[in-house]
């Protein structure tokens, strides 16, 4: 089961509100799929990101996928780690291969989400 | 496996299968009156007939081989050591259609990967991809690029950036809601008169296209301009004249070029009638994941031993489909094969010697070209191998005047620059005689009408 501190999209992402940020990453079930990561595309601090609407881009050995963002907001910070040790989505998607942080339109709006359990039953059935 | 594709029979069974009766039935949704139209067309010719036709029209080419050539603007007429079409012209190069399996051709990657690293030694500059159509084309995806990466919808093309390559960007960038702002250039008191790019950049610009040495010849200090991008954040995209200049001239990479390009056919190719060319395109390191095109890089296989692959693949459009950074699939392969020759045979102190010479013959020209009443040297600086010379008529009536003399006497600049009407850029490689010069000059007095 993936951390229950923590809310989840269908697209793979998971959002964690800390203080009065949402940080934002992707599930360890979706950095399995993707194999190796090789390069992450983020978005500008400052910039705004829409709920559900890509923010980025995860490379992988064999693909490259849209991030997107859970909730609407304003980058407030990005993972600069990722930009030479991207291997940290693989290792830990959950801790140090974070992505950004959002400052959220309305935090309320992560309540909404897919609870860890909800998550498990849409990969289960996917 | 019979070997005629489609017989009677064959065609036959279709058609019933179809459920028509003939092939012309296929054809009855477009309008009776334009579906056969009788087209006036003569009668077939034999083969022997047929060559001796073809070769009469081809008789009426004139080409630089016969005429002494003054025009560049993009296509020059350097010397080619005949050991790049000598090995160009091999089968295994020449008529080698692109492996489907590149991994399988480890010849023709490994050259690919030989012209890359050449590009960068020329451009000094961190990475190159494998070619993409041509200079034109590499301006337009260069520009594509930088919006990509600023995230920004303002473009400034310098006017002095060849007028082709900024038509070419237009049409790429059509229908996307980008601003292009272009400044101005013209002429004033004899010289070429610039609007200052300085002035048009802005914090929402994304990119500022030059050209060095730009359209006119002259080569320009960048330094202002190059600083004004890393202030605001717009990145400096810089178009390479002449390839053959960087064996004496400032490289794109030390003037802190983010984007750098250029037409390759000056690296050994001939000028056949304008194209097909090779797109140069290269850039910072960082910038590499927005770099189109294929690109190949060195690894090691199984057993340790140097192979090499396509890399970073996730940037084309089989992997990445809608969010590609562009739909070129391709390079110009065997024109980069024949750069990577010339430059190979050339090396630095072949192409500085060649760059040189140009240069030398173009400095003939103006000093001549000075003397005679009626025309003067406009460049706004110093030149290459190209200087823009206005004439006491317009610029297309000395071209026309001059071929009649077997002269390709320059590019009118006419179409492309209003007030420039009686402009003529001219240009001289290392193949430029001092005899081709003397006939130059010769034209030029007579047709000026003058002393």
């Amino acid at each position: 089961m993936d951390p229950q501190d923590r809310r989840y999209t269908s697209e793979h992402e998971w959002v964690k509100l800390e203080g009065d940020v949402a940080v934002v990453g992707i599930t360890d079930f979706a950095q399995d799929q993707l194999g190796d990561v090789v390069y992450v595309e983020l978005p500008k601090v400052g910039d705004k990101v829409e709920a559900m609407k890509p923010f980025g881009v995860v490379e992988s050995v064999k693909t490259a996928s849209d991030l997107y963002a859970p909730v609407s907001g304003t980058v407030a910070e990005v993972n600069d780690q990722l930009a030479t040790e991207p291997q940290l989505v693989n290792d830990a998607p959950y801790q140090g291969g974070w992505m950004i942080k959002i400052q959220p339109d309305d935090p309320a709006a992560i309540d909404t989400l897919l609870t860890a359990q909800q998550y498990a039953d849409e990969v289960a059935k996917a | 496996m019979a070997f005629v594709p489609l017989t009677t029979d064959e065609r036959q069974a279709m058609l019933e299968v179809v459920g028509v009766d003939s092939v012309a039935d296929l054809f009855v949704d477009i309008p009776a009156d334009v579906r056969f139209p009788h087209l006036d067309v003569p009668a077939p010719l034999t083969e022997l007939e047929t060559v001796a036709k073809m070769s009469a029209l081809a008789a009426q080419n004139r080409h630089v081989g016969q005429l002494a050539c003054f025009v560049g603007a993009g296509y020059y007429n350097h010397y080619s050591p005949s050991v790049v079409a000598h090995l160009m012209g091999r089968s295994e190069f020449y008529t080698s259609y692109t492996p489907y399996q590149p991994e399988v051709s480890q010849g023709t990657l490994q050259y690919s990967f030989e012209f890359q690293s050449l590009v960068c030694d020329l451009f000094e500059m961190d990475v190159a991809n494998s070619s993409v159509y041509d200079g034109a084309s590499a301006s337009a995806e260069a520009v594509l690029m930088a919006l990509r990466i600023a995230r920004r919808d303002r473009v400034v093309l310098d006017g002095s950036v060849h007028p082709e390559y900024r038509s070419v960007i237009g049409s790429y960038l059509d229908g996307r809601g980008i601003d292009i702002v272009t400044s101005e250039v013209g002429l004033s008191d004899g010289k070429l008169k610039r609007q200052p790019v300085l002035d048009l950049i802005d914090d929402k610009t994304a990119c500022v296209v030059v050209q060095q040495p730009d359209f006119f010849g002259t080569i320009r200090d960048l330094e202002e301009i190059a600083a004004k991008c890393r202030e605001t954040g717009a990145l400096l995209v810089y178009v390479v004249g002449d390839p053959v200049s960087l064996g004496l001239l400032k490289t794109p990479g030390g003037w802190a070029a983010d984007i750098a390009i250029g037409e390759g056919q000056g690296l050994g190719l001939p000028l056949q009638f304008g194209g097909p060319g090779v797109g140069l395109m290269t850039c910072k390191q960082q910038h590499l994941r927005q770099l189109p095109g294929r690109i190949v890089g060195q690894t090691t296989d199984h057993d340790g031993r140097r192979g090499f692959v396509l890399t970073l693949q996730a940037r084309e459009q089989h992997i990445r489909r809608e969010k590609a950074t562009s739909n070129i699939c391709t390079s110009q392969t065997l024109l980069a094969l024949g750069a990577t020759i010339y430059l190979a045979t050339m090396g630095p102190a072949g192409l500085k010697q060649a760059a040189a010479l140009s240069h030398k013959r173009a400095r003939s020209v103006a000093d001549q070209i000075k003397r005679i009443n009626g025309f003067r040297v406009v460049n706004d600086g110093p030149f290459f191998n190209e200087l823009t010379v206005t004439c006491p008529t317009d610029g297309s009536t000395m071209r026309h005047e001059l071929a009649r003399r077997g002269i390709i006497g320059g590019y009118a600049l006419g179409r492309d620059y209003s007030g420039l009407e009686n402009g003529l850029v001219l240009c001289a490689t290392e193949r430029t005689t001092d005899a081709e010069i003397d006939r130059l000059i010769d034209g030029l007095r007579e047709i000026g009408g003058g002393r």
